[in-house]
């Protein structure tokens, strides 16, 4: 029982859990080869595409109205096709989460959205290489992913770096890459801000959405930069951000808190495995891969503390609940409006900073709407919230309200076979086993013993107790 | 709180409110000890999308804002004026009536250092309160209600937004705000699947030690379930009579009247309204909008008079940015800096304009710059209005504007 309840652990915390069929044929390997097959299941890279290339973007796009090559009416439907594609992305992204192919690679992906948050909502060509970027590269080399999310066109439009120029510096990408990507607060004073911001002048990007360095626009002159001195150019800035431990710390505390528990106190035994893992990070030159193999394999990680100690953010819940029991939405707007109502749209974090995640994704409307999302989803519920609209006309598709919104075909038959043993209370018994991270209390148990009619026929009894556990406020723990 | 003394409490007061006439109520709540004393209100209506300020509080005078808005620009005449240089948008017709009878003061030139034109970053500072370079994942009012949280008296309904979703603003460290649209439907919602059944049962104890996230989620639906019944309970039997616009804005504030008048816990709402961001024919949008505010505000205030809370409720409206000083070529205007506000009510020094119209000859980089942080309202509100520790809550000392009246 252990056993497969550390597997379920491992297949939350290192993906979006895992199909019944999936845990029966981890029942029969050891942890360690579960882990391996991890990473083995993620080799494979495919790039997520839903504009070619040469998609123009909507500056290119008011060029050609004002050379007379698109009228009004064809630039409106152009810029708002830009639009949609970016929303297209979100979707595919998330159905790919929900897939269960190459699980880790996207949960990492996921984890590196929030560390290198972006957002851009004119140009998806951007967009999809920033995100087929962070996909690539999220169990690779992290000075490598540094390094090409500073100089992805996304990130260097998102940060004004294309303005940044020499005797006009914009100091807006030197100070996030110190404060949110690599150091952390306090680990760097104003003065480095200003000087690696004169070290990134002329990084840039041209119209076809590749990195540019603009050398007529680089300031050539000297610059000190953490006590050292010398021609930087932007390059020479992010090695000596590697060079620093307080890198491989910061991100180690930050992977920390979205894999293992966001509850760091002080002077705790976390604190002293964050120092461990973090030498071991800086050590191998930022091998993220091997830094998740030693969390993974780590008895610690297992405790029965951490074992559904974690808030699931609205993605890891909506592709959670779509992979575990085979949900295809026939539309895209459900995958938009959950991640709409509940606070995270991927493609557009809040700010740069990211998603703050943990107990922030809970508030009573937030949980209310959690509990009532089984019921939408496997029994076409009404719809009767509405997200906020915030104010910007640009995402106001994002919000579109469509009839039979939740319409979905479920894998009920595959679903249902893993649970054909024993008398109804012996189903709820293993369907809590699969969906919650903690057994049911007596009093939880009775109540939902109520809501089952025992002469139904199995399936139906499935399905009801399913819709049950999905809404009870332990299923939004991991 | 404990649930079943909620519950006592709120039968006991839904008979009370029933039986006894209003002018008694008061009278009931102080001794029998039904309610804390409610204190001031603080309404905060929330325009997204960037309000065009300099189109709502016109410069009728200033050469340059006609020579930038060739086509969008009001007529002179057509303004309401306030004084010697600005006036109202003549779409605020109702609201002029306030400023006419001194309830609502105008202060120009809100803003914060290096202002960013994006709607969610700007918005973001607004609601969290932070420099324009921090990021903060708490709301100043979710702040104001940690600071405000003692022993039992941790009450979410002490800030309601309403809405089906509760903004960042609202969101503090220890407790959040509650989101309600109607208290009929947050209600239902927590009668309704297993809502009800699970806010009565606790978790395994053995759980709850090792897990703080199980009891964290447990005691939100049992604070909601609770909240809801109460609010529910209360705001059931008070119907007022005024007669509100039927726009989005004017049945949330008959909402909030509503809530006021049945004695609900309550210090602080919060609405926000949409379709500000006006990059393409601005004039009609945004009249449109304006004359909506302006009406649904009108009805309110005259509500609150009825009731005799007009000079206990204070609105607060603000956008998080104005825009650009000269029109674009779609007859709109882009995402910009610095704007006006709006502060509505009773409780102020007899309504004005707080401060100096924008300047338009000394801009940055085509935008207006501040000259009041939004921090220092937010410090009058919290200070002066509410009566509360306002650096808890702002993390250090801004000064407040002598707005309030202090009698």
């Amino acid at each position: 029982m252990k056993e497969r309840v550390n597997k379920q652990h491992l297949f939350w915390r290192a993906g979006f859990g895992a199909t019944p069929a999936q845990l029966r044929e981890a029942d029969r390997q050891p942890l360690r080869k579960v882990v391996s097959q991890l990473f083995t299941n993620s080799r494979a890279f495919t790039p997520l595409l839903v504009v070619s290339d040469d998609q123009p973007d909507k500056k290119e796009l008011k060029n050609r109205f004002k050379e007379g090559q698109l009228n009004r009416e064809m630039l409106k439907d152009r810029i708002r096709e830009n639009r949609e594609a970016i929303r297209d992305l979100n979707v595919l992204w998330v159905e790919q989460m929900a897939s269960g192919r190459g699980a880790l690679r996207e949960k990492m992906a996921l984890f590196w959205h929030g560390h290198f948050a972006c957002r851009n909502q004119n140009n998806v060509r951007m967009v999809q290489q920033y995100t087929n970027l962070i996909r690539e590269q999220a169990l690779g080399n992290f000075g490598d992913l540094l390094m090409a999310v500073s100089k992805s066109p996304a990130m260097l439009q998102f940060l004004n770096n294309q303005q940044n120029r020499k005797n006009a510096p914009n100091e807006n990408f030197a100070r996030e890459v110190m404060e949110l990507f690599t150091l952390g607060r306090a680990n760097y004073t104003e003065h480095d801000i200003k000087e690696a911001a004169r070290a990134f002048t002329g990084w840039g990007f041209n119209p076809q959405g590749e990195f540019v360095f603009r050398r007529n626009v680089h300031d050539e002159g000297e610059k000190t930069v953490f006590g050292k001195t010398g021609n930087f150019q932007g390059d020479d800035i992010i090695k000596l951000l590697l060079e620093r431990k307080e890198t491989a710390t910061f991100v180690t505390t930050k992977l920390y808190r979205f894999l293992v528990t966001d509850e760091i106190a002080t002077d705790s035994a976390d604190q002293q495995r964050i120092s461990q893992l973090a030498d071991q990070f800086y050590r191998s030159g930022y091998d993220t891969a091997g830094l998740l193999e030693t969390i993974f394999t780590s008895d610690w990680f297992y405790e029965p503390k951490h074992i559904g100690g974690r808030i699931k953010s609205p993605v890891e819940l909506l592709a959670g609940m779509q992979h575990s029991l085979g949900i295809h939405f026939e539309q895209k707007q459900p995958i938009l409006y959950v991640q709409r109502t509940l606070g995270q749209v991927l493609l557009y974090p809040p700010n740069v900073a990211g998603w703050p995640g943990g107990r922030n994704w809970i508030d009573s409307s937030s949980l209310l709407f959690r509990m009532k999302l089984p019921d939408l989803v496997l029994k076409a519920g009404e719809v009767t919230i509405k997200p906020k609209d915030d104010g910007d006309v640009n995402t106001a598709l994002l919000a579109r309200k469509v009839n039979r919104l939740f319409a979905a075909s479920i894998d009920w038959p595959t679903f249902e076979k893993a649970f054909q043993k024993g008398n109804g209370e012996h189903v709820l018994d293993e369907l809590a086993l699969y969906f919650l991270p903690q057994p049911l209390s007596p009093s939880q148990r009775t109540l939902l013993l109520t809501k089952v009619k025992k002469e139904a026929p199995r399936s139906e009894q499935i399905r009801t107790l399913t819709t049950l556990l999905l809404s009870l406020p332990d299923y939004q723990l991991c | 709180m404990h649930r079943r003394k909620f519950f006592k409490q709120s039968a006991f007061a839904t008979v009370g409110t029933m039986l006894i006439p209003s002018f008694l109520k008061a009278y009931e709540s102080k001794h029998l000890g039904l309610n804390q004393p409610v204190g001031k209100t603080l309404v905060i209506v929330q325009l997204s999308g960037g309000n065009d300020g300099l189109n709502t509080v016109v410069p009728f005078r200033n050469d340059i804002y006609y020579r930038e808005r060739p086509t969008i620009a009001i007529a002179p005449e057509k303004v309401l004026k306030l004084n010697d240089e600005i006036g109202f948008n003549p779409a605020l017709e109702a609201l002029k009536g306030l400023y006419d009878d001194g309830l609502v003061t105008v202060v120009n030139n809100v803003g914060y250092p290096n202002p960013d034109r994006s709607h969610f970053r700007s918005m973001d500072i607004w609601q969290t309160a932070s420099d324009s370079d921090k990021y903060l994942t708490t709301g100043w009012l979710g702040r104001y209600l940690d600071a405000n949280c003692q022993g039992n008296d941790c009450i979410a309904h002490r800030a309601i937004e309403v809405d089906d979703t509760l903004s960042l603003a609202l969101k503090g460290q220890d407790l959040n705000g509650l989101a309600l649209l109607d208290p009929k439907k947050l209600y239902n919602q927590t009668r309704s699947g297993l809502v009800a059944e699970l806010s009565n049962i606790k978790p395994a104890a053995e759980v709850v030690a090792s897990h703080p996230n199980v009891s964290y989620l447990y005691k939100t639906l049992a604070e909601t379930a609770s909240s809801a019944e109460v609010i529910y309970d209360k705001s059931k039997v008070t119907h007022t009579k005024t007669v509100y616009p039927a726009s989005e804005l004017g049945n949330r504030l008959k909402t909030v009247s509503e809530l006021i008048t049945s004695g609900v816990n309550t210090n602080v709402y919060y609405i926000s309204i949409s379709g500000f961001d006006t990059h393409i024919n601005q004039p009609g949008q945004q009249e449109r909008l304006l004359r909506q505010y302006a009406e649904a505000v009108a009805a309110f205030t005259k509500d609150l008079k009825t009731n005799g809370k007009l000079n206990d409720v204070l609105l607060m409206t603000f956008s998080e940015f104005g825009r650009r000083v000269k029109q674009n070529a779609s007859n709109g205007t882009d995402h910009g800096t610095a704007n006006n506000l709006f502060l509505i009510g009773g409780g102020l020094i007899p309504g004005r304009v707080f401060n100096e119209a924008p300047n338009l000859t000394n801009l940055d980089e085509g935008d207006l710059k501040y000259t009041v942080d939004f921090r220092n309202i937010y410090a009058t509100l919290l200070r002066d209005w509410l009566k509360v520790d306002d650096q808890a809550v702002l993390g250090r000392q801004f000064e407040t504007l002598k707005v309030v009246s202090q009698s």
